[in-house]
């Protein structure tokens, strides 16, 4: 099986470029920029959307991006199976699609963060987290202005109850309490799965923290994860 | 309305200015004629009363490509990249209305970078506010920094460092110097020129409105009370906008399809077109009908000097503007020719055939009147020479007193500032904001470009030209002590009413300081910016030459950061520790006053100092280095600490007191840690380069941070040292 990879590229995408680096930089491989206005992705088995604020986002995040041309195909591959990666404002733009449950609310001191946080591996049996350990507990960045995680109580359920939740902001020693979601999100919830499981959100950087001269590695092995799925087959 | 029996006044213009057109034009000008005038002849856009001064600065240097006078400087950095720097005011329209006033001033400056064909990599933010317990100052600076990120963050551009100060003369007149800088291949440097007889003048991105008229006049006056109804001279921004701006201009560079280009910044269409028209050397038409309008209905001196913001002017071959459009469409963003080049040397403006002004680019551009102020020493310099220094020295309690510094606004955690910015975007952080100087990795190699901001404008205000010198030393040790070698550095020269003899006073001394040290310390001046009118009801600012200082370091393995790594570490303080408590942190804390002399400073050894750090780091002697600055060693030392939750413990014998040992200011000295192994070979480096330096103790596991020095002792515990650091700005800021 092949490793295709895409980065779609909004107008106001800014970590289109990270992500082609990184996933270079951790499998070797290169990865295609797609303009948003494109209509198909033949042969892609991953496509990743990127960070950034796609038209501006001073409309709710994302809210415009799920209208582009590109939007009908990654939906179509979805449905296909292929793997898709939302990052960020590619994580809103997931939602905004109805790929994903939930919405991304402002953070809960109404201000943009940009640091390092913890997350703990909640499931290390999707196709994205197979080098991860159940458990594992992750320094990773975020950024972002509106990453608080919502979903009406009956849903969350349903999300945990599938083990759908991939990942949680927790404090270093992996406990988990509200105060550790610095953007206030519900059940600390960092990063989801849908039901397939072909499809993952998360508000966190993995690709902000693949190389060591940066300050960390921890975000490599999603990247490594992706590749031994990809390599095993779909 | 020339019939106004003082034209001259509606344009901001003296009436020795305005003879001055009459004589060059050989004619009475028309009033948009007189308006190019007004706008060209300010100080924001003409230097005419810093010109004179600015001559002294060095600007010269094997690794300068591109000196003052473009869009920014340009400086090689080895493999055949070059950086594109500069750093620029935006302070009246912070003032007025602090979110977009920022953020536009962000915007701006990232202009200034990409036309010179440089994709920005990194940003930085040098800020000053009154003090944080006034409500008007919480507002202007979540304003302010808010503004800041909204549209770096949205550009994907990481703001990587910057400073913040408060101080109450910046009350009512914040400043928001912001600084970019970006890369390029070094043997494709854009300049703004209109070249070519007959090439098409396009202009692209946003439509103009009515936003930022006149905003360069606005920049050059006073502030008052009554400025509310300025609103509408500040301009509003569109990061999204400014990113597709940003992304089409640097495709068409790529594809090679531009001859010059130039920012829309300060008085819109007509400093650019004047400027392209004046460096070329030709002359330039605009038809103001074939302006894409926001709304219906601008006047000609609207539309001439409107400061919508997220707009280019290029200068293209016939041939290619076909190709440029095809990229702005793919962008979706207008590009619309709407002149040409000439060779008549006048800057024309009409209407399809009409001409509704035609003024010599020249007499815009290089005929500004270059005045030399008078200048005279204020009264209170010599005053407040003399101090009575003795309540740092007599309060007893260093615990307490540590403490109180670590929780004041000017020495607490910069955090909650810079965790609003991204900071990572472009996966080039290396170093992260915290540190003496941010660090980002260059591609292609192992280098890296440390960069840094800083000026203590109290040292400038009690001696500008020691504080101005102190300001751009302080700035290149930043940069050192990460381990790389300072370079080249930009400016902003903020201060208050030039016409104020005793204000000007503080411009040629702080300039001749700044002129000295840039040269002692081998960085010239590529550019900058010089704002005045710094006031706020008829009381000046603190006289503040911020410096944006870059430097190169060979290999980012050898980077040197400000904490300390381990237990048993050695401690070693480098430089020498003076009685000098005049114009400290501490002594404003105790007192409230600004008072007492600066501390002294031998460029000569902070040269040597800063050639021991990079040496030390590219053969990995040190584990760590920190330079000791507002605060002093126990201020460092904390600071040392906090980042691993290490503690230290010191035993320093020194003759001075024990508030000067741990508080005072002495330039030049750094705190190093390192390896015992290493000793020797950093104490025979240290001896060669002739700098003093003490063994004064080593890193413990903490939690105690305790400092002896003879029968005098501070021992407190770091995790209460810390809460206090971290908490203070959050809690200050909140409303």
């Amino acid at each position: 099986m092949s490793a295709k990879a895409a980065v779609v590229v909004f107008p106001g995408s800014n970590c289109d470029q990270d992500n082609v680096r990184s996933w270079k930089a951790v499998t070797g491989l290169t990865a295609d920029l797609v303009w948003h206005k494109e209509t198909s992705l033949p042969n892609y088995d991953l496509v990743i959307v990127p960070g950034g604020f796609s038209f501006g986002d001073y409309l709710r995040c994302g809210a415009i991006a799920r209208f582009s041309p590109i939007m009908g195909e990654i939906v179509r591959l979805a449905k296909r199976g292929n793997l898709i990666l939302g990052i960020c404002n590619g994580f809103q733009i997931l939602t905004e699609a109805g790929l994903l449950p939930g919405a991304l609310n402002r953070n809960k001191n109404l201000l943009y963060l940009c640091l390092d946080v913890h997350l703990r591996v909640e499931n290390d049996r999707t196709a994205f987290t197979g080098d991860y350990r159940r458990g594992q507990v992750l320094k990773i960045p975020i950024s972002h202005g509106e990453g608080g995680y919502s979903l009406k109580a009956s849903e969350l359920k349903a999300l945990n109850d599938s083990d759908r939740v991939v990942f949680r902001y927790c404090a270093p020693d992996g406990t988990v309490s509200p105060e550790d979601a610095p953007n206030g999100s519900q059940d600390n919830v960092a990063g989801i799965v849908n039901g397939r499981g072909n499809v993952l959100g998360m508000m966190p950087h993995p690709e902000r923290l693949a190389e060591e001269d940066l300050g960390g590695t921890d975000g490599r092995a999603l990247f490594t994860s992706i590749l031994q799925t990809l390599k095993g087959g779909l | 309305m020339t019939d106004s029996p003082k034209p001259w006044l509606e344009h901001n213009l003296a009436e020795s200015e305005y003879e001055l057109i009459l004589g060059l034009m050989g004619r009475v000008p028309n009033y948009l004629e007189l308006a190019l005038f007004g706008v060209m002849w300010s100080e924001h856009c003409g230097y005419k009363n810093s010109k004179a001064q600015l001559r002294k600065l060095p600007t010269q240097g094997p690794q300068v490509l591109q000196g003052p006078g473009e869009n920014a400087g340009v400086v090689y950095l080895g493999d055949g990249l070059a950086a594109a720097f500069k750093m620029e005011s935006h302070n009246h329209p912070s003032a007025i209305e602090p979110y977009q006033g920022a953020a536009t001033g962000v915007g701006g400056i990232i202009r200034d970078i990409f036309a010179m064909g440089a994709r920005p990599i990194a940003s930085l933010n040098s800020l000053r506010f009154g003090d944080p317990a006034d409500n008007r100052v919480k507002r202007l600076l979540g304003g302010v920094v808010a503004g800041i990120g909204g549209y770096g963050n949205c550009m994907g551009i990481p703001t990587v460092g910057g400073d913040v100060y408060f101080h109450p003369s910046y009350r009512g007149n914040p400043l928001v110097n912001a600084m970019c800088l970006g890369l390029m291949k070094a043997d494709k440097i854009y300049r703004g020129q209109a070249a070519g007889v007959g090439n098409s003048v396009m202009l692209v991105g946003a439509r103009t409105g009515r936003d930022g008229i006149k905003g360069a006049s606005f920049a050059s006056e006073e502030l008052s009370d009554q400025d509310r109804d300025k609103r509408p001279n500040v301009q509003v921004g569109d990061p999204f906008m400014e990113k597709l701006l940003m992304e089409a201009t640097l495709e068409i560079l790529e594809k090679n399809l531009v001859v010059g280009l130039q920012d829309l910044g300060a008085a819109g269409l007509t400093s650019s077109g004047a400027e392209m028209a004046g460096r070329a050397g030709s002359g330039l038409y605009m038809d103001l009908d074939l302006v894409p309008l926001r709304e219906e209905g601008l006047l000609d001196w609207e539309i001439m000097l409107s400061e919508s913001q997220e707009r280019m002017l290029l200068v293209v071959e016939p041939a290619k503007a076909e190709a440029i459009q095809a990229v702005f469409d793919k962008w979706d963003l207008l590009a619309v020719p709407i002149g040409k080049v000439t060779d008549d040397g006048l800057f024309t403006l009409r209407r399809g055939d009409r001409v509704l002004a035609a003024v010599p680019a020249a007499y815009l551009t290089d005929k500004v009147p270059v005045y030399e102020r008078p200048f005279s020493e204020p009264a209170y310099h010599r005053a407040a020479q003399g101090a009575d220094l003795s309540p740092a020295r007599e309060y007893g309690d260093w615990s307490d007193l540590l403490c109180r510094l670590l929780a004041s606004p000017n020495l607490c955690s910069r955090k909650w500032v810079y965790e609003q910015y991204d900071h990572m975007v472009g996966l080039n952080t290396v170093v992260r904001p915290g540190g003496d100087a941010a660090l980002l990795r260059l591609p292609g190699s192992r280098r890296g470009l440390a960069l840094s901001s800083d000026c203590n404008a109290r040292y400038v205000y009690l001696d500008p030209r020691l504080g101005a010198a102190i300001a751009v030393a302080e700035a290149a040790l930043n940069v050192a002590v990460v381990g790389a070698k300072p370079l080249a550095l930009t400016n902003c020269l903020n201060f208050g009413n030039p016409e104020n003899p005793e204000i000007y006073w503080q411009f040629v001394k702080a300039t001749d300081g700044l002129a000295e040290a840039a040269k002692a310390l081998g960085t010239p001046v590529t550019g900058g910016n010089v704002s005045f009118y710094n006031e706020y009801d008829g009381k000046a600012i603190f006289p503040t030459p911020t410096i944006g200082m870059i430097g190169v370091i060979e290999d980012i393995s050898f980077r040197l950061t400000h904490h300390f790594k381990r237990p048993g570490h050695l401690i070693v303080l480098v430089g020498q520790t003076k009685e000098e408590l005049g114009a400290s942190e501490v002594h404003h804390l105790l007192t409230g006053r600004d008072e007492g002399p600066v501390p002294s400073l031998d460029l000569e050894t902070a040269a040597r100092l800063n050639d021991f750090l990079v040496e030390a780091a590219a053969k990995s002697y040190l584990a760590s280095a920190h330079d000791l600055a507002e605060g002093g060693l126990a201020v460092a030392l904390a600071e040392c600490c906090f980042t691993l939750g290490l503690g230290a413990s010191l035993t320093v014998e020194s003759p001075v007191s024990t508030a000067a040992l741990l508080f005072g200011e002495s330039q030049s000295r750094v705190l190093i840690s390192l390896a015992p192994e290493n000793l020797e070979a950093v104490l025979a480096s240290l001896n060669q380069s002739r700098l003093s330096h003490g063994l004064v103790g080593r890193v413990t596991e903490g939690p105690d941070l305790a400092v002896t020095h003879g029968r005098q002792r501070l021992k407190v515990d770091l995790r209460f040292l810390l809460k206090a650091w971290s908490e203070a700005l959050p809690r200050a800021a909140a409303l």
